[in-house]
């Protein structure tokens, strides 16, 4: 297996964007990332665009973004695992230089949810289950999925509704800070408690937004990396799981299975101790679709033991300076969840950090020079996990 | 929503309803600019609709899985569980994919369910949004499986973790189609 590393990135203005087409904000991000490689789409060998679509009308995601790119007659293809995709479309592309089939290949996560009303949205995300057995007759929802981890997460542990608020306001207090971000306001708990349900427990302040965005990643081949720039910054390992299709069948409601067996395979795959990971990473990106989810991954993914994160997030040991720095970009809550950029947004963010040069005030210090990204499909449907590196595997 | 029709026809109407206003701004904005061009309240882009709208109603296959809705006509709800290895599946499926091989026995599911954990949809999907807000929870049953369904009661604050549960058949008002759901005990 070679060895592959990031050499660009770029990333389009997450939010409301009216003013660009899936091919205009897709192109926001690839320009940014092939002006900062300093390569063109001659260069490239192959792209793969990461979109789940369907609120969108350009079916062909793939075909379209590759016209409107100048990548004709480049191979593309389009990856889908939900809110996975975008760590679902940088890991194909891995391979494909891992394997040593292709030298440099372009990762583009996309996604305009905007082009249609938020009660189709809705509608089409809460089909993102078992679509049989769970929307059909019961009319499930995203968040209202994700309430259902968090009821039972709460009743166990004497978890309130303000614990919840406490991810939210940090969320929207990094964001604050992103010029890319949906959200670049401050919030308060009393403000995030006191807005309204959209599937008990879980209120509007606890979820993330529909948002249109794109982000593009451009990986080498280690002889490639080291041409294009002096510091790239490595892929050190995956992991990935599946959960099942209908909640029903998951075995508890207080974390996402398939999230532990992800970090457990990445975790072995670097030599990182799963009890300890918060010893290896200097900052990381966990999946905050809502606030119960960056909650419970605060556990699955081993920083805290079960039913003590909440304490931990009070203590504002999730902020930099505490123990693990978490979603500095504002992660999916304020920066926004674009569902297919999401995942490659991610991982822009954290090479970003580990090069040390985002924005002051939300810069994590880099010690180690290691960084960790979960990126969750669905409902637990999907999970991606990654390491990056500043240091060589 | 008159009571003679079922949701197959009361949704569309209702769906249709409440696009209608808009539509009609629009259909305003093509005979007077000639264009399906209109300014986004929030942003002010102009911002082009989609002149082809796509409706989508899918058609499922239930052969496999017909003794499920025979039940439910019968006022009960059945599964599958295989005959080689006892495994019970819910929802019902034809294979077994520990044993592989497609012989299975149908089952009535009967018995107290104890409440795992459930949510209120008060934001509702396009499609459920006819209705008032609903509560969905997931009931762990004494054969060993958990079903997902609504809760037939008028407040959330009257559930509690391992909280007795039935499973009921029958027309869910208003849509007037066979359904299961739950309530306390
Ligand atoms: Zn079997």
């Amino acid at each position: 297996m070679k060895r592959v590393a990031i050499v660009g990135t770029g990333i389009a203005r997450y939010g409301y964007r009216t003013d660009a087409t899936l091919a205009e904000i897709a192109y926001e991000a690839i320009k940014e990332a092939l002006d900062e490689a300093r390569i063109g789409p001659e260069d490239i060998d192959s792209f793969v665009v990461g979109n789940v679509g369907s609120w969108s009308s350009e079916p062909l995601p793939a075909v379209l973004i590759g016209e409107y790119a100048g990548l004709v007659p480049k191979n593309g293809i389009r990856v889908e695992a939900a809110c996975a995709t975008g760590l679902a479309a940088t890991r194909t592309a891995y391979n494909m230089i891992a394997s040593g089939e292709a030298s440099i290949v372009l990762v583009i996560g996309v996604e305009k949810m905007n082009e249609s009303t938020t009660p189709q949205v809705v509608e089409l995300i809460g089909r993102a289950g078992n679509y049989f057995w769970e929307f059909q007759n019961f009319g499930m929802t995203f968040p209202g999925y994700y309430a259902m981890y968090a009821t039972s997460y709460m009743k166990r542990f004497g978890v309130r509704e303000e614990d919840l608020c406490e991810v939210a306001v940090k969320n929207h207090y990094y964001g604050s800070m992103n010029p890319k971000a949906h959200f670049q306001n401050r919030i308060t708990v009393e403000q995030c408690m006191s807005s309204r349900y959209v599937a008990w427990p879980l209120k509007l302040y606890d979820s993330s937004p529909i948002t249109d965005g794109a982000a593009a990643l451009i990986l080498a081949s280690e002889d490639i990396a080291m041409k294009i720039t002096d510091s790239p910054i490595w892929i050190r390992g995956w992991g990935y799981a599946n959960g099942t299709s209908n909640l029903s069948k998951r075995s508890d409601y207080i974390g996402l299975e398939a999230t532990r067996v992800a970090a457990e395979m990445l975790y072995k795959k670097i030599g990182v101790d799963p009890k300890n990971p918060a010893k290896y990473f200097d900052v990381a990106n966990l999946h905050d679709a809502f606030t119960i989810a960056e909650l419970m991954a605060l556990s699955d993914m081993g920083f805290v033991k079960k039913g003590e994160e909440h304490i931990v997030v009070r203590e504002k040991q999730t902020y930099i300076g505490g123990l693990i720095p978490v979603n500095l970009d504002g992660g999916l809550k304020a920066k926004g969840h674009p569902i297919g950029a999401t995942g490659v947004g991610m991982l822009v963010e954290l090479t970003r950090q580990l090069q040390q040069r985002v924005e002051r005030g939300r810069q994590a210090p880099i010690k180690r020079g290691w960084a960790l990204a979960h990126n969750v499909g669905g409902t637990g449907h999907y999970v991606f996990t990654a390491a990056l590196s500043v240091d060589k595997p | 929503m008159s009571d003679d029709k079922t949701i197959i026809k009361k949704l569309p109407e209702h769906i249709d309803r409440l696009s209608e206003e808009a539509l009609s701004l629009i259909d305003n904005i093509v005979r007077e600019t000639g264009l399906p061009i209109y300014q986004d309240p929030k942003t002010g882009a102009p911002m082009w609709l989609d002149v082809r709208e796509l409706r989508l109603r899918y058609v499922i296959p239930v052969k496999n899985i017909e003794e499920f809705f025979k039940g439910l006509r019968n006022g009960v709800v059945r599964t599958t569980k295989c005959k080689e290895c006892g495994t019970i599946y819910f929802p019902p499926q034809p294979d077994c994919p520990k044993c592989r091989v497609r012989n299975m026995e149908w089952i009535d599911i009967d018995g107290e369910g104890e409440l795992l954990t459930w949510t209120v949809i008060n934001v509702k999907p396009l499609s459920f949004s006819h209705l008032k807000d609903y509560i969905v929870g997931i009931v762990r049953m004494p054969q060993g499986f958990n079903i997902l369904a609504w809760i037939n009661v008028d407040s959330h604050e009257k559930l509690a973790p391992g909280m007795k549960m039935r499973l009921k058949v029958g027309r869910r008002d208003p849509e007037g189609y066979i359904t299961y759901w739950f309530e306390p005990i």
